[in-house]
């Protein structure tokens, strides 16, 4: 199953590589990363793919546990969300 | 890959914007449930909504974690309940909805909607039996709606149901004097019911559909509101051409969220209904939409118009992007549940005779108005009627929530908490309508040629 992983808040030092390192924790496989610095707030969105032994409520709880940790919003949401709203 | 502004675009109307499904509601048929045995019926309705909607709330809340899409309200609507209540032998129809809302309850849904008659025509003893239990009833139950169809375009106004309505409305009031007349919120008068409704309180499961159905009800004031700031003093094709594309996106997320319920709640999908729904928090209301379009408050003229575009552009956008639309479908204007038309009503601009021409053009009626608590039972009956015509003559749903707020006067406020929100009460004529209510009768069906 594809998803969205979402990335916004303060940058600082090692946001990409905690969520990296959850993602791979979970065997989930990225496809694509964007990164940017939007007026100062980091913003990374990246499409990952899951296997089916990992459910994304599950991931969900965790990266929102990093992203408290971390000071960040993290978000993860089913892609067919975003292609039903941009997409015909 | 999907570009990463469109991604952004639809974070930032969930987090800034207050899109969100606003109600997911299962339809259940409870004909099957009709018993002369009383006691039977209700355990039959008991049993029957619980197993049918025993994973309702699980599912929903399944799907908000997994889109990231908040799913606000998750509810049941049943077959309209004097049809299920008339085939048992009993004078007193109160346990009927004990047994939904303690089915409610067991389901861990926020509203059942059913509590209903259809009297468009005539009253049938159990319709006049239900009705006359509708104010213990609301006082008594917690989550139980009730609804009552007065008119349609085919049968006319029955005037004998909406003079007994208004009486009703003031019982409730009375029968739920400690909460400000609270019970009225959960009491719709209408004409022209939809079957498919998922919102309340005016939802029931029509005898037409299926053994259970779901419905969606999507939101997104905010999300038009914040599209329409991108063109500011443009044109007002240009602006119709904005909210319908806005619509189509909003609709979109709809339609997916109601397949997905539906494919795992094992129920049809039903219809996704398309209504602009306000709330009362800041950003989320219908009136500041129609301020962005150039009214500087609304009520003021050129308010109906606003809003003449808006809901035509919200049902064309919408329509593109569902596989079936129904429902109310338009934009709704309850007055204490939007901030913008909380503070026109305070204001003194928006006043109830604007809000009946805004009817005219928009979904749905009168909706969670509160007047003063000395508002007699005719004129409230009148209003009904008033509205009821509206709907009757231009074949459209049209529906009164009133409350009249015992010992409150215009000035003061009443405060319902929640979605509920909060209703400045407003003042009605004080002449009389009452020779013309107790006439009684029927209005009959209009002429559907000829039209002017």
């Amino acid at each position: 199953m594809n998803a969205i992983v979402t990335v916004l808040g303060h940058d600082k030092v090692g946001i990409i590589a905690a969520v990296c390192a959850l993602l791979a924790k979970n065997n989930v496989n990225i496809l694509d990363i964007s990164q940017t610095i939007l007026q100062g707030a980091f913003t990374m969105v990246m499409a990952v793919k899951m296997d089916a032994s990992c459910s994304v409520g599950d991931l969900r709880t965790q990266l929102e546990a990093l992203g408290q940790e971390m000071g960040i919003t993290i978000r993860i949401q089913r892609e067919e969300i975003f292609d039903a709203m941009h997409r015909i | 890959m999907l570009n990463q502004k469109d991604i952004l675009s639809t974070i930032e109307m969930i987090d800034q914007q207050h899109l969100d499904i606003r109600t997911i509601t299962m339809g259940i048929s409870l004909l099957s449930c009709c018993d002369e045995n009383p006691q039977k019926a209700l355990m039959k309705i008991y049993e029957k909504i619980t197993r049918y909607a025993e994973n309702l709330v699980k599912t929903g809340e399944d799907i908000e974690r997994e889109f990231g899409i908040p799913i606000v309200n998750k509810r049941i609507s049943v077959t309209p309940m004097a049809l299920v209540a008339g085939a048992s032998h009993t004078e007193d129809y109160a346990p009927f909805a004990a047994a939904l809302d303690r089915a409610a309850k067991a389901c861990g849904v926020n509203f059942i909607g059913g509590y209903s008659a259809l009297v468009q025509k005539g009253m049938t003893e159990a319709d006049e039996k239900l009705i006359r239990s509708i104010p213990k009833v609301l006082a008594e139950t917690d989550l139980v709606c009730a609804s009552v169809n007065v008119g349609s375009t085919r049968a006319g106004i029955n005037v004998d149901a909406a003079a007994l309505m208004g009486q009703v409305v003031k019982d409730t009031a009375a029968a739920t004097t400690d909460r400000d007349g609270f019970g009225c919120a959960k009491l719709v008068v209408f004409c022209n019911a939809v079957e498919d409704n998922p919102f309340m309180a005016g939802a029931f499961h029509g005898v037409g559909e299926a053994e259970r159905v779901i419905n969606v009800g999507v939101s997104g004031p905010g999300v038009v509101h914040h599209a329409l700031q991108a063109v500011k003093g443009q044109p007002l094709d240009v602006a119709a051409e904005t909210v319908k594309k806005t619509a189509f996106r909003v609709t979109r997320m709809g339609q997916l969220v109601a397949q997905e319920a539906s494919r795992r709640l094992d129920a049809p999908f039903g219809i996704v209904d398309l209504s602009l729904a306000p709330t009362p928090a800041i950003g989320d209301s219908v009136a500041r939409i129609l301020e962005e379009l150039g009214v500087s408050v609304c009520g003021a003229h050129g308010t109906t118009a606003a809003l003449a575009l808006l809901n035509d552009a919200v049902k064309k956008g919408g329509v593109m992007a569902s596989s079936s639309v129904g429902g109310l479908s338009g934009a709704f204007i309850p007055v204490s549940e939007d901030e913008g038309m909380i503070a026109a009503a305070r204001a003194g601009t928006l006043c109830i005779d604007k809000l009946e021409a805004m009817t005219c053009v928009c979904s749905v009626g009168l909706d969670m108005i509160a007047v003063p608590g000395d508002t007699p039972a005719e004129t409230i009956a009148a209003i009904i009627a008033d509205e009821a015509a509206i709907g009757m003559v231009n074949n459209k749903t049209t529906a009164v929530r009133i409350l009249p707020a015992p010992g409150k006067r215009v000035g003061d406020t009443i405060e319902m908490g929640g979605l509920l929100g909060s209703a400045p009460v407003m003042p009605v004529h004080p002449e009389s309508s009452a020779d013309f209510i107790h006439r009684g009768g029927r209005i009959p069906a209009p002429l559907h040629s000829l039209r002017n």
